[in-house]
């Protein structure tokens, strides 16, 4: 089983001179899932690298909730559709080296 | 080269800190890294949008930069001013807390030469305090030939002066990305270390195509192994292998050796196929001996087709 490792919230927001109240907010759109750790409000690890691209969005793009959400989902399939683009170029480049 | 900050904002001379802020935040929304992943030319944009934002956004800097801007190759005239201006700004950032412009980029705190003639060099080594929490990740790119990558092998990296020992599994694609955790950028304020994405390039090789984990190969095959069948021996990624020819094989047959071909990624002991197309060699430089038995072979292909 993998095992989770756990950030405290309030660390984070320490950190990144937020508050709190906007971690909540993620956590109730469902965009991020705050855990509850040692009597400590937590977030993943893996949730990291998202949280603070997130962070990014909002405190220096001024994008609102709703529309880092949207980008979050966009930027997934974005990360598909290049995976995709990886697996057809290969499969070309096989069959035009086979042409050859 | 001189850089037309306005130009690049594309704001007018006299444009307020406001206009300033604004015209920003629009091209950065447009040209941030984090929306832009592996775009080289939008990461580019981006450190210039923040190199001119980073001087017009910042009342002495933009005095300076319209007053001595297009003279700046004369920098000696301003090493003066610069000792000062380079302590007044660390000091700025130093108590900002949160530095200016966006982390999670790397390398965009890189300022072009310009920036550097006018305001000094001392900011580069600065940028690193605009990381938070969780340090930064760092991407690096690794070239693999074919026969590397069917073996699950352990490779030593140089990481910012760093050696990394990192296993690579077999069957590894060209293209994909791994990561390794927690070897980017140490971390801030008690966050975790950011992670290192090693991006893989296979090359191509020179006898073995490869389609997801089946492999193509060409074997030359001489008439007379091709007619009579016999037993020929082949390389394959992971050795020699015996193979035994059909009697009247066809030039551009095919044959599939199951489970010879490469590694599934992560998954032990399954490989995919290898599929073997024979190329039948005619035979050159004839004795009149041969030349007289191949005569004697058509005649009784003749005969036999009533021809």
């Amino acid at each position: 089983m993998k095992r989770e490792h756990y950030i405290v919230a309030a660390e984070f927001c320490t950190g990144h001179n937020i508050e709190m109240a906007f971690l909540y907010s993620l956590n109730e759109n469902g965009i991020i899932i705050l855990e509850k750790a040692d009597d400590n409000i937590c977030i993943t690890e893996d949730q990291l690298p998202d949280l603070e691209r997130i962070v990014r969005f909002h405190f220096e793009l001024g994008i609102n909730l709703e529309g880092i959400e949207i980008i979050i989902n966009l930027l997934k399939q974005a990360e598909k559709m290049q995976d995709e683009i990886i697996m057809l170029r290969n499969r070309l480049s096989f069959y035009e080296s086979s042409e050859r | 080269m001189f850089i037309d900050y306005y130009k690049v904002l594309g704001v007018d001379k006299n444009a307020s800190q406001k206009d300033i802020k604004s015209a920003y935040r629009k091209l950065a929304r447009k040209y941030h890294p984090d929306l832009n992943p592996n775009n080289p030319e939008a990461k580019k944009n981006f450190q210039q949008i923040n190199e001119a934002h980073e001087v017009l956004s910042d009342p002495v800097k933009r005095k300076k930069y319209d007053q001595y801007g297009k003279d700046w190759q004369h920098s000696e005239e301003f090493e003066r001013t610069q000792t000062q201006y380079r302590h007044q700004y660390q000091q700025q950032y130093d108590h900002s807390g949160r530095g200016r412009g966006f982390p999670g980029m790397e390398d965009e705190g890189e300022f072009s030469d310009f920036f550097e003639s006018l305001f000094g060099g001392g900011f580069r080594g600065k940028r690193n305090s605009r990381v938070k929490f969780r340090g930064e990740d760092y991407t690096a790119e690794l070239h693999l030939t074919l026969k590397d990558a069917y073996y699950t092998h352990k490779k030593e990296l140089d990481v910012n002066g760093k050696k990394i020992r990192i296993t690579i599994p077999a069957g590894i694609e060209n293209g994909q990305t791994i990561k390794i955790t927690g070897h980017g950028g140490p971390g801030m304020n008690g966050g975790p270390n950011g992670d290192l994405f090693i991006r893989f390039t296979i090359e191509n090789d020179q006898h073995f195509k490869r389609l997801n984990s089946d492999l193509y190969t060409n074997v030359e095959l001489d008439l007379y192994t091709a007619v009579l069948g016999g037993e020929i021996i082949i390389e394959t990624l992971d050795g020699r292998i015996k193979l035994q020819v059909k009697p009247e094989t066809q030039n551009g047959s095919k044959i599939k050796l199951k489970g010879k071909g490469f590694p599934v990624y992560k998954s032990k002991d399954q490989f995919g196929d290898l599929y073997v197309t024979y190329s039948v060699k005619i035979p050159e430089d004839l004795s009149e001996r041969e030349k007289s038995l191949f005569r004697e072979l058509s005649d009784l292909n003749s005969k036999r087709a009533g021809k």
